[in-house]
This record gives structure tokens, C-alpha cells and sequence, in this order.
């Protein structure tokens, strides 16, 4: 069952000019953050969001908690169109999709409790009396993993480690039983000795709640072990989606094929063959004409400039936007 | 081979109003010439600190206490006050004026993040040209800017770009004119704390091809500072393995990755991602590495450890050498 399904969603977000230029030009120049995306996400599924920085990923996340409101197109959750609900409507689908943002330390409040923290959702959302809220947190806070949970209720950021931090972060978003919930960078932050600890966290949280997932991750390493799916983002467009399995031993669109050369294997003895894609990502106020990364692909061809390759099924579930399938 | 630098029983420590944190614990490294060491460890494990004190840039209040940094010279260098005589020398003992001397021309550091580490207020050419004139006075600017010019034309820049200011450059393109910079004055030795941790996969190779084709070029000896074992695993010939502030284990790259010895290398090796090998189930170390300020008895690891002794609580274990070639300190070697 298609629990989200984003159909031709755009985000542009108009870039800030000073009084004198606004005078004087003619229009508005955009950044092309998200440019016309496609996917869906089945019920129970992990899928992996990735791409370098300014691909769309993070822009691509808030969209589907509608964080932002998209410029164009539809985010429908449960079969119920999400993409232009606002006030009460809004807070209510809310209660069923959540968020984690990408910094713990940042994200988190310094001067608010762990226990606040976590209960706000509740209380904003007007669920319980104080005592009910109280003891909802600290079952919670058990559930995360930080026992016993008295301890950690009245203290305050400052004083919990950066996976502790993580796992209140997460605990936040659990808290009103969410069924879908987009986490961005979950681990980007922690030491790797305890990377493992928090993707098994999430993953329990998954199995227990019955979560689905959109885990939007730079770092392909560890997408592989934890997404069941995985879409891989360039510059504002999706160019390949795929089972983990086929796209890390087969990508088929040549960024993706640099892109997994890229990633630091550690074992020395796998020498790669780099592949990796010369020069830099694009501005995305002014992308390239046809397909976006014919500029810095070494298979383009005539018709790469001019005409923009469509998301298309090459079998197996596997989509891929380029013109050479 | 020579080695270049000889590092012996090197301690650092904060001073700071809850106590002092002993950052670099009784350290003992040798580099050889031309080959590239991997400092690794979590954060907070004192790599940083170990490289900045090879540069005599401890900030404050931080201090070298004990310890000898022993560095090869080839030939004279510097003159009257600036003045270092070739052979070995010790870092720690050098005056200020001299440490001037040595620092950009014999060896070089490249900080963590380029994003801060370049003055907005100053354009390219002047962050050359101030670097190159603080070495040579008598050179003129347009020489030093010339300069400039071929070291970022090397690293694939634009010699036009030298007029501009670092809030023009990607994140990519200033930790390469952090690393022209670093090479301006062709150093022997190139410390790189994180060179790429702030950067996307695909410009973290580039940057990794492109120091591996310069350092074959000037005939540099490395020390790459990072977190990031599958970066190391590519690109270094041996790797020193730090905890809380300890020297865990120090051995080939081939070695420490097919055989570590070192529970701590063992577990951490077992917590990292490998996207070539999805059938591997992560674990992870339990706990957390101790304060500083209120280090444990014995082994700095004991209490994450698997195979804790009754030892280990008790004394610290020596640096020995292992079977393995390198040199590893744990109880579980010690016959003990």
C-alpha cells in the first residue's frame, strides 16, 4: 500500500535582492530547490534519500511533512491530498507524520527540559492531562533508551551526550505515534562507535510502531544498511531509484555510477576504479538545459542538452531519468 | 628510510577552571619520510591536539608539558634570531621566532574547516602574497602573486580567480586554496586535520586524488587527521589508533584493517559502514569515552572493553611492540 505518494512536486524559493535591484530588473530569479519529482513511498519501507549538498534532499523532506508548502504540484498521505492544508487541518495529519532535523544540539531548545522537549508535541496538541503527559514522556524516554526515565526528565540539553541528544530528538518525534516520520541526517553528527547504536534504535522503533521511513542521508555507506529503497537526487530532480541492492552493485545513470565510486570504502584491499564526476554541482538558479548533469557527464551526447530526460521504469522497479535508457 | 619526525612520551594538557584535561597522554610516534599516517579516533580523542602540537598551535589554554617532538631538517634554514641549524631538531625547545620559520616552509596545516579558516576580508592574492612575504622579505608582490597563480592553476582554479574573496569559492574550491596555500612555500610535511569532512562524497575524492597526485609531486610526508576510517583505509600507509587522549595502536593500513589487535580497533572497525559489504551487521562500542577531567584508572578503555581484566583498572598498559609490526598497548599483550 502507498502510504505517501509525491507527484510532480516543485519548490522554488525566490532569491533575495536588494531594494535598488528590485527596482530595476524585470523579474524574480528562483532557487530550483526541489524541480519536479516523482515517488512514492510504500507502507513499512525505508527509503533512502541521496545526493551531494543542494541536491533538493532536505527541501524534499519538509516537503512531505509539509514543512513547506510545495509551488507546485501534489503530496498525497493515506490518499488524502497534504500539499495545501493549512491551520487546524494541518495539525491534525501532523499528529501522523513527523520530522527529525538534522542537528541534535541545534534543534533542540537549551533552555527547555528533555522532558518539555519531548511533551511539547502533547501539549500542543492538547492530548492528556499534565500527569497523563508526564507519564507518556517517560515511557518515551524509556523506549529510547534513557533509563531510568526520572533522571532525564528535568535535564536540560547541555548535559546529555550527542547519541543521548539524538535519541531525545527521536523520542520527540515518537511521542504522538506517527506512522510516517523523515529523518534527516540521523547520524551524521554522532561518533561512528555509536552510529550503529542509533540506526538500531530507529530500526526497533520502526519494527514496534510499524514506522515508515524517508531517511535523507549523504552519506551512502550507511544507507545501504539501513534503506530498503533508495532514490538518488541531483540538482533539484530524482535521476534513479531503486531496490539498495541494485543500485549500489549496478547504477545505471552516470551520476550514480560516480557517486557510489566516490564513497571511501574501508578495507584496504578494495582498490576502486574511481569514476568520479569532474568539477562541481551547478548553481540551481540557472540549472543546465536538457538533462542537469550533461555538463559533467562523460556519456552525454547530442541529445543530452536539449532535451530532459524523463523518469522512466527500466524494469525491477528501477526508474532512471537519462537518455541512454 | 629517515624519518622525518620522532615524537617521545608527548603530553598535552587544558588547563581549564573544572580541572586539567590531559588531551595527548604519553604519546610515542615515528614518521617516516614520504609515507602518509592516519591519525583516527572519535571526537574529543586528542588527533587534533597531537597535530596542532607538532606546529606548536596548541591554542590556549592548552600546553605542551612533557615530551620531545624531534624533526628532520636537510639544510639550514632562517637567519640571525630565526636561525635553525640542519639535523634534528626539538620542536618544543625552538624559540617563537624560529617556530615562524619552520612553520609553512618545513611543514604545513591544513585546518579543519575551510569555510572559517580563510579572512573574508582578504582576497586570494593577499592571503598568498601575506604567507609568501612573511618568509621572504625581499620578494617582490608581483612575484609572490605569480606564485599564487600556478599553485591554483595545479589544483585546477582559475589563475584569474586570485582576485577573489573566499564567499565567491564553493566549499570544495576553498579547501583547495587551503591546501595551495598550505603548499605555497613547499613544505616537507603536511598535517590536514579533516580535510574533507565538511564535503560531499563526490568532492571528497577529488580532493583525496588530487593530494595523493601533489604529494607524489613534492615528495610531501602526510599526517591525515580524521574520523573517517574509509577515507584512511585509501589513502594511508599506516594508521595510529587514538583514545582519550592514548596511542591504542599504531600499524600498517593493510594490518590494522585485515588483523587490529587493539580491542578498540577491533570495535571500532566493526561500527563502520562499508557500502561494499551490506551483509555486515554493525555493532556498536557501549558507553562513552571518559571525561578527561576524571579519567579512570588503568586503561583508558576498560570500561567499554570486552575483554576487561582485573589489570586493566589498575595500570596503564604500555605501548609494546605487536605481532603484527606495529605497536599496540593493551593488558592482553602484556603476558599480565
Amino acid at each position: 500500500m502507498k502510504l505517501v505518494e509525491v507527484k510532480d512536486v516543485k519548490k522554488y524559493f525566490p532569491v533575495q535582492r536588494g531594494f535598488l535591484e528590485s527596482l530595476m530588473s524585470k523579474e524574480t530569479d528562483f532557487i530550483r530547490a526541489v524541480d519536479g519529482i516523482s515517488f512514492d513511498i510504500e507502507k513499512g519501507e525505508v527509503i533512502g534519500l541521496a545526493g551531494e549538498s543542494g541536491s533538493g534532499k532536505t527541501t524534499t523532506g519538509r516537503l512531505c511533512v509539509r514543512l513547506v508548502r510545495p509551488t507546485e504540484g501534489q503530496i498525497v498521505f493515506d490518499g488524502m491530498d497534504i500539499s495545501t492544508l493549512r491551520g487546524k487541518d494541518l495539525r491534525e495529519i501532523r499528529r501522523r507524520i513527523q520530522f527529525t532535523f538534522q542537528d541534535p544540539t541545534s534543534s533542540l531548545n537549551p533552555r527547555m527540559t528533555i522532558g518539555d522537549a519531548i511533551g511539547d508535541a502533547l501539549r500542543l496538541q492538547e492530548i492528556g492531562t499534565e500527569d497523563e503527559r508526564r507519564e507518556r514522556v517517560e515511557e518515551v524516554l524509556e523506549r529510547v533508551g534513557l533509563s531510568p526515565p526520572e533522571t532525564f526528565y528535568d535535564r536540560l540539553p547541555h548535559q546529555l551526550s550527542g547519541g543521548q541528544k539524538q535519541r531525545v530528538v527521536f523520542g520527540r518525534a515518537m511521542i504522538l505515534n506517527p506512522e510516517f516520520v523523515v529523518t534527516d541526517e540521523p547520524v551524521a553528527m554522532v561518533d561512528v562507535s555509536i552510529k550503529a547504536q542509533i540506526l538500531e534504535l530507529m530500526m526497533d522503533l520502526k519494527k514496534e510502531y510499524g514506522l515508515t521511513y524517508l531517511f535523507i542521508s549523504h552519506d551512502l555507506a550507511t544507507s545501504r544498511h539501513v534503506c530498503d529503497r533508495i532514490g538518488i537526487m541531483y540538482l533539484g530532480k530524482i535521476v534513479e531509484v531503486g531496490d539498495k541492492d541494485s543500485i549500489y552493485e549496478d547504477p545505471l545513470h552516470p551520476y550514480a555510477v560516480g557517486l557510489i565510486s566516490a564513497i571511501p570504502v574501508p578495507d584496504p584491499k578494495i582498490k576502486k576504479a574511481k569514476a568520479v564526476p569532474r568539477g562541481e554541482i551547478p548553481s540551481p538558479i540557472d540549472p543546465p538545459s536538457g538533462c542537469r548533469f550533461h555538463p559533467r557527464c562523460p556519456k552525454a551526447f547530442e541529445k543530452c542538452p536539449l532535451e530532459e530526460p524523463v523518469l522512466k521504469d527500466v524494469g525491477n522497479g528501477r526508474l532512471v531519468a537519462c537518455h541512454l535508457y | 628510510m629517515v624519518d622525518i619526525l620522532k615524537i617521545n612520551n608527548l603530553t598535552v594538557e587544558y588547563y581549564t577552571r573544572r580541572g586539567t584535561a590531559r588531551a595527548v597522554d604519553r604519546v610515542f610516534l615515528n614518521l617516516e619520510e614520504n609515507k602518509t599516517l592516519g591519525l583516527a579516533g572519535e571526537s574529543g580523542c586528542g588527533k587534533s591536539t597531537l597535530g596542532r602540537s607538532i606546529m606548536r598551535i596548541v591554542q590556549y589554554p592548552g600546553r605542551i608539558v612533557e615530551g620531545e617532538i624531534l624533526f628532520n631538517i636537510k639544510e639550514d634554514i632562517g637567519s640571525n634570531k630565526r636561525m635553525i641549524g640542519r639535523g634534528e631538531v626539538n620542536i618544543v625547545e625552538l624559540s617563537e621566532e624560529q617556530m615562524r620559520t619552520l612553520r609553512g616552509k618545513e611543514m604545513a596545516y591544513i585546518f579543519q574547516d575551510p569555510m572559517t579558516s580563510l579572512n573574508p576580508m582578504l582576497s586570494i592574492g593577499q592571503h598568498f602574497t601575506q604567507l609568501i612575504e612573511a618568509h621572504d622579505s625581499n620578494i617582490e608582490e608581483e612575484a609572490a602573486l605569480e606564485r599564487g597563480q600556478e599553485i591554483l592553476d595545479s589544483l585546477g582554479i582559475l589563475p584569474e580567480r586570485i582576485t577573489d574573496y573566499p564567499h565567491q569559492f564553493s566549499g570544495g574550491m576553498r579547501q583547495r586554496v587551503m591546501i595551495g596555500l598550505g603548499l605555497a612555500l613547499r613544505p616537507k610535511l603536511l598535517i590536514s586535520d579533516e580535510p574533507t569532512t565538511s564535503l560531499d562524497v563526490v568532492v571528497e575524492a577529488q580532493i583525496l586524488e588530487e593530494m595523493a597526485e601533489l604529494k607524489e609531486k613534492f615528495n610531501l610526508t602526510m599526517i591525515l587527521i580524521t574520523h573517517n576510517l574509509g577515507v584512511l583505509a585509501q589513502t594511508a600507509d599506516n594508521i595510529a589508533i587514538m583514545y582519550a587522549g592514548r596511542l591504542m595502536e599504531v600499524a600498517a593500513t593493510d594490518v590494522l584493517f585485515g588483523d587490529p589487535q587493539h580491542p578498540y580497533t577491533q570495535e571500532l572497525l566493526k561500527s563502520v559502514p562499508d557500502v561494499s559489504k551490506p551483509e555486515k551487521k554493525l555493532s556498536w562500542i557501549p558507553g562513552a569515552p571518559p571525561d578527561l577531567l576524571d579519567p579512570p584508572q588503568g586503561c583508558m578503555f576498560h570500561l567499554r572493553c570486552p575483554y576487561v581484566m582485573e589489570i586493566c583498572g589498575e595500570v596503564v598498559p604500555p605501548l609494546t611492540s605487536s605481532k603484527t609490526g606495529g605497536t599496540v598497548a593493551c593488558h592482553l599483550y602484556t603476558g599480565g
